[in-house]
């Protein structure tokens, strides 16, 4: 490591570097990531789905996996009626014996009728699924079982193909029922204006 | 300056003798645990306040997974909560990593000019700040239920924090004119992530490795996190890894969560309203007979410092202005007292926070009045800043006025 005394000395010339061009960097600490680092890490999916990565999976192909997979472990074998979130809205005819998780997932706001985009679905599928397993999941794997889900909650039909095209197109039921929060976030300013008058 | 130089020479030079004779001293009265009191200390047996699951989820849960613990807020002094106290929350339940800071990289990338990689040691080179800052949980709602203000209120906490200004780090990295919002993730397993407004992330923001004066904790996101000071707990990510500069909301999952579908409840999200509760007397605790009382409690904002806290002895019918004890820094908790003689009769005790940007706590009638709900809705819209009633019986016990 490096002296932390100096830092005086190196910001005395780093100041001069700036004075060149304000866009230089002022330290100089840290290293560029090199390509195959970025593409590593860089997980994050936009609502346009353009980081999606190539592959394709449909319903029929996600139905097994979910087995294979161990979804149903915690999910219950048909998404539903266990202890973790509900992944697919019930017929209504039965009542979960198990209380509900907090955050409380159930019929109310399975994911796939409640996510304005089935990015959102994808990209957690890809994270943080399954349980002490997460990230191990192929792309294709990913897209079946999104396209699964989307299926068994009637929001896609059992052969369309999900892939990094078809995925984000999908309108989703809840597409519109959502208030984005505000972009424009100012120093100094309240929440909301006069609240709660 | 001679004499004391000798005088030092002295003793130096007579230590071996003098440590051993205080070493054998003090050996009579160590008790067995007094190493450990020594390299890292204990409080007192008699010590005994103690953080508790929230009631809707144990914790640890049937997967092992850490989910929410509330801090004690009834037993706590001053402002500054103790690491070991601080509350806990994780994303959706999670394990807590062992992180190896030798080991653990921050990236920022995205709409940047220079990507860039930090190990922990670099990220140290850089200059640093220390503030105090609240981090409270969007969660943080009293219930009816709830009997003490640690189940209330006890998803608030208030730390020193040690770190590297973001937008610094932000500036060495060269955000490009598209960026308008960052994507902050953490490390552990399920890569928590968060979407912040770039405005924000410019303002005030913080690249933690400190916390009232040592590491941060594992439970807090050792070694790294980001402090978004003011804005509600979920924002605030542990184990920080990466941060990417994008051109919109990302929703990501975490966000997913946070989702609401009425703009005005959306824009009481991010960061949190001015709010305060009384933690004595509160829920579960007995006045020892009628007399004279020092009312005390906690009054936080995200929009800045608090300007004034404002405390009724009788449901509502009068208010007076309650002192600050405790120096007043923005987004951080400041401890307020009232002198109250109590006349041994039944009483509603509440406090009502003012921040420095004019907006003021509400009641939950007013909260509920604003979005149009019926009386009687559990939990208001948005982030839950309204008033919590203490209710005094006669024989001087203290019940949560919600009931």
């Amino acid at each position: 490591m490096v002296s932390r005394r100096l830092l005086p000395f190196s910001i005395a010339i780093v100041g001069l570097c700036a004075a060149v061009s304000a866009q230089s960097p002022t330290y100089g600490v840290g290293r560029t990531p090199t390509a195959d680092e970025l593409k590593a890490w860089d997980i994050s999916i936009s609502p346009d789905g353009h980081e999606l990565p190539a592959g394709h999976g449909t319903a029929t192909e996600g139905a097994p996996l979910y087995r294979q997979k161990g979804c149903g472990g915690c999910h219950g074998p048909n998404g539903n009626m266990a202890q973790a979130p509900t992944l697919i809205k019930s017929d209504g005819t039965q009542r979960n014996t198990f209380s509900c998780l907090s955050p409380c997932v159930n019929d109310n706001n399975v994911m796939a009728l409640h996510s304005p985009y089935a990015t959102v679905m994808w990209d957690y599928i890809n994270r943080g699924m399954p349980l002490g397993h997460e990230q191990t999941l192929k792309p294709n794997e990913v897209y079946a079982l999104t396209a699964y889900l989307l299926f068994k909650n009637n929001v896609i039909k059992e052969d369309d193909v999900m892939d990094e095209k078809s995925l984000p197109k999908v309108v989703m039921p809840n597409a519109n029922g959502h208030a984005l929060p505000p972009t424009e976030w100012q120093h100094g300013a309240p929440r909301l204006a006069n609240y709660p008058k | 300056m001679n004499g004391a130089a000798l005088a030092g020479l002295t003793l130096s030079g007579a230590a071996p003798a003098l440590a051993q004779t205080a070493m054998s001293e003090m050996a009579d009265g160590m008790s067995p645990k007094n190493k450990e009191l020594i390299a890292y200390g204990e409080r007192s047996k008699f010590v005994t306040s103690i953080r508790v699951p929230v009631t809707a989820r144990m914790s640890p849960d049937m997967y092992g997974l850490t989910f929410h613990v509330n801090t004690p807020l009834q037993d706590q002094l001053g402002t500054i909560t103790p690491s070991s106290l601080f509350y806990v929350a994780t994303h959706r339940g999670s394990y807590v990593p062992e992180i190896d800071p030798a080991t653990h990289r921050f990236m920022i990338h995205g709409l940047v000019d220079r990507p860039l990689i930090f190990t922990m040691d670099e990220l140290k080179r850089l200059p640093a700040v220390n503030r105090i800052h609240f981090i409270e949980c969007q969660g943080n709602s009293a219930s009816p239920q709830a009997r003490t203000v640690q189940e209330t209120h006890g998803l608030t906490s208030n730390a020193e924090w040690t770190g590297v200004p973001l937008s610094l780090l932000l500036k060495e990295a060269g955000v490009q004119k598209e960026g308008k919002w960052i994507v902050a993730e953490g490390a552990e397993e399920v890569k928590g992530a968060s979407s912040i407004p770039l405005g924000k992330a410019m303002d005030d923001c913080l690249v933690a490795y400190g916390m009232n004066g040592e590491p941060i904790r594992p439970q807090q996101g050792f070694p790294l996190r980001l402090l978004v000071p003011g804005f509600e707990g979920i924002y605030q990510i542990k184990y920080l890894r990466r941060i990417k500069v994008v051109d919109r909301f990302y929703m990501t999952y975490d966000d997913y969560g946070h989702i609401n579908s009425d703009a005005r409840a959306a824009a009481l999200a991010e960061q949190i309203g001015p709010k305060s509760v009384i933690t004595f007397p509160s829920g579960g605790q007995k006045l020892d007979g009628p007399g004279l009382y020092e009312i005390s409690g906690l009054a936080w904002s995200g929009g800045g410092k608090v300007k004034r806290v404002e405390i009724t002895t009788d449901g509502g019918a009068t208010w007076h202005d309650a002192e600050f004890r405790s120096p007043l820094y923005p987004m951080a908790h400041v401890r307020f007292v009232l002198p109250w003689k109590w006349d041994g009769k039944d009483c509603v005790l509440m406090s009502r926070c003012t921040d420095e940007l004019g907006s003021i706590q509400p009641t939950r009638q007013e909260a509920g009045h604003f979005f149009g709900d019926p009386p009687g809705r559990e939990r208001p819209r948005g982030n839950n800043n309204t008033i919590q009633p203490w209710k005094i019986a006669s024989d001087g016990s203290v019940r949560n006025g919600l009931a």
